[in-house]
């Protein structure tokens, strides 16, 4: 975009233009991770204590949220969530992104034979549904977290490959690759220190929005009884948890998702922020 | 019309594809522990009578074996019974096929319904008060778990006010109508988001396209231009869109069928792999990939016929 389309843009859309929207999602963020550090000071209850006297207590002064049908409080359990949810936001993103990249640098580099092994199976990947790949893999790991970071890792790598390989195709075509070769620098050396820092821009734009698909997925697989076990606060479970009660207990499936949907929003507005701050910059 | 030579010779590279989908379906179905005898005949069974099940499904076989069977089989167009339905898989999959497709089909339509007019007001009334509205809102409609938004739907509509049933397919026409109303439009709540900032972006796009301004200098009311020019040249990037998250929406049904416990091939799959139902596993997932492959075939040839400029 030129400079005075860029000018007029921010004078008709000042509010949400890419700064305010990436600091609105940074402030998002940053409250989780406060609540998720100071989870014992800030939970009004114990995430796991059982009051048997106050069962399906609708959000009141007492339980802001309510109770579920242990009597446990929703709104500390909610707070206690924050722990386990952001945990697979982030990890769920890390380890498809290092793995991604990685084969998507050396098969865009080298070409050939490699390249096309790799992008058959990244079209053979595609061609599966996301989740039902995912849930097939849980099964043969047994449920738990730790398959469900097994199963991205080994399905969510395919985008960040796919990404990477487009950049560095263009990338390895330039001048300072060249100059980078006839100094007789290594093939890693030009792969990881010069084609990579050049091309990993839009991979990190990526992985904000994948962010929300993984945060998405895993209390998606948590629904289904495939990732974190009760009765660990989990915001997944406790919408699960809460399918049963809602003729009779509408909060205990609704607060905990509208915390889902917020955590999204948080990382939504960064990558957004971030696109936008990126394409105005170019 | 050359420019369709493609249609000839692309299924050709789809060869490799289907054939990693069945490698990869037949290996990872094989590796979920638990023997699929045992699973049926329960855990008092004699040793024989497994011994006997698993040389009926073929089950005792070295895997490469099993291997050559099951693209045997496919080749003759079969894909082998189902060990706890006791029927032959395609047939159960003709059974169930039914609602899926309603699902995926019916989530599209009312999702572009909700995307169109919501991308058209914000590309419209750009800056606007409107389009901040709609960003927020598909923003926030990105980040909605679809099983949450089911249960608030039922919240709403089945539990207080009593519209619409809470669960299940239905038997006549009209059942199955008012069976399905929740389920479509809980995927498409999420999927409209996805589409309407898609949409959005490209009316943009081609609000300030060349071929917009010349309609205008035409003497072309506003509205026909961006109706007969723009909307048309801006949907074929998200009918794209939508072809590549065809994959996405697939599994999306998985947990939408399971939350309204709707009898579809998403249900059937994923108690297949509870069961150990290898051959359901295997034709459904592979069903569900050469879907995949075929809707994105399908968006190539639409991009090619609505855009002379494009050439594949």
């Amino acid at each position: 975009m030129s400079a005075p389309a860029a000018a007029v843009r921010a004078r008709i859309f000042p509010r949400f233009e890419g700064r305010t929207t990436l600091l609105l999602g940074l402030g998002v963020l940053l409250f989780f991770v406060l609540l998720a550090v100071f989870a014992p000071l800030v939970s009004p209850y114990d995430p796991i204590y059982q009051d048997g006297t106050a069962r399906l207590q609708g959000p009141g002064w007492a339980h802001p949220f309510g109770t579920d049908n242990f009597g446990r409080d929703i709104l500390s359990r909610v707070i206690w969530g924050t722990r386990v949810d952001l945990q697979i936001a982030v990890l769920g993103v890390i380890f498809p992104f290092v793995i991604g990249t990685t084969i998507g640098t050396v098969a865009g580099y080298f070409g050939g034979v490699v390249d096309a092994v790799f992008m058959r199976i990244v079209d053979v990947v595609l061609a599966f549904p996301y989740l039902v790949l995912i849930i097939a893999i849980i099964a043969i790991l047994g449920p738990g977290l730790k398959s469900f970071y097994i199963a991205l890792a080994l399905v969510g790598w395919v985008s960040y490959a796919r990404l990477i390989r487009a950049q560095i195709l263009v990338l390895k075509t330039a001048d300072f690759v060249l100059a980078a070769r006839s100094l007789g620098y290594s093939h890693r050396r030009i792969m990881f220190r010069h084609l990579l820092p050049n091309a990993l821009v839009g991979s990190i734009v990526f992985s904000m929005s994948d962010t929300v698909l993984v945060l998405l997925g895993g209390a998606s697989i948590s629904f289904l009884g495939l990732g974190v076990q009760p009765p660990t606060a989990e915001w997944g479970i406790m919408v699960s948890e809460g399918q049963g009660f809602i003729t009779r207990a509408w909060w205990m499936p609704t607060f905990p998702g509208l915390a889902i949907l917020a955590l999204s929003f948080g990382f939504s507005l960064v990558a957004d922020g971030l696109g936008e701050w990126l394409e105005g910059r170019k | 019309m050359h420019r369709y030579r493609f249609v000839l010779f692309r299924p050709l590279q789809f060869l490799p594809v289907i054939f990693g989908i069945s490698v990869l379906t037949f290996v990872l179905v094989r590796l979920i522990p638990g023997d699929p005898a045992r699973m049926l005949l329960g855990t008092r069974a004699t040793a024989s009578a497994i011994e006997r099940v698993r040389a009926q499904y073929g089950l005792d076989e070295p895997i490469w074996v099993q291997y050559l069977y099951f693209i045997k089989n496919l080749a003759q167009g079969e894909m082998g019974r189902s060990i706890v339905y006791k029927t032959d898989v395609l047939k159960l999959i003709a059974t169930r096929i039914e609602p899926t497709l309603v699902l995926v089909l019916g989530s599209v339509f009312l999702a572009l319904l909700i995307a169109v007019p919501m991308a058209t007001l914000a590309s419209r009334r750009r800056g606007t008060v409107a389009d901040q509205g709609v960003r927020v809102v598909s923003t926030l409609g990105l980040g909605m778990p679809s099983f949450w938004i089911a249960l608030m739907l039922m919240i709403v509509f089945s539990v207080n006010l009593d519209w619409l049933p809470v669960s299940g397919y239905g038997r006549s026409f009209g059942d199955k109508v008012v069976h399905m109303i929740l389920p479509c439009l809980t995927v498409a709540l999420s999927l409209s988001a996805i589409l309407t900032r898609s949409l959005r972006a490209s009316l943009i796009a081609q609000i300030n396209s060349d071929q917009a301004t010349a309609a205008r200098a035409r003497g072309l009311p506003e509205g026909a231009v961006f109706w007969r020019h723009v909307m048309p040249n801006a949907l074929i990037p998200t009918l794209n869109l939508l072809a590549v998250n065809i994959g996405w929406l697939i599994g999306g049904t998985v947990i939408v069928e399971s939350v309204f416990a709707i009898p579809g091939m998403g249900q059937l799959l994923v108690r297949g792999i509870f069961s150990r139902d290898y051959m359901v596993v295997q034709a459904v997932a592979m069903t569900f990939a050469v879907a995949t492959v075929l809707v994105n075939f399908l968006a190539d040839i639409l991009t090619v016929a609505a855009d002379p400029r494009v050439k594949l």
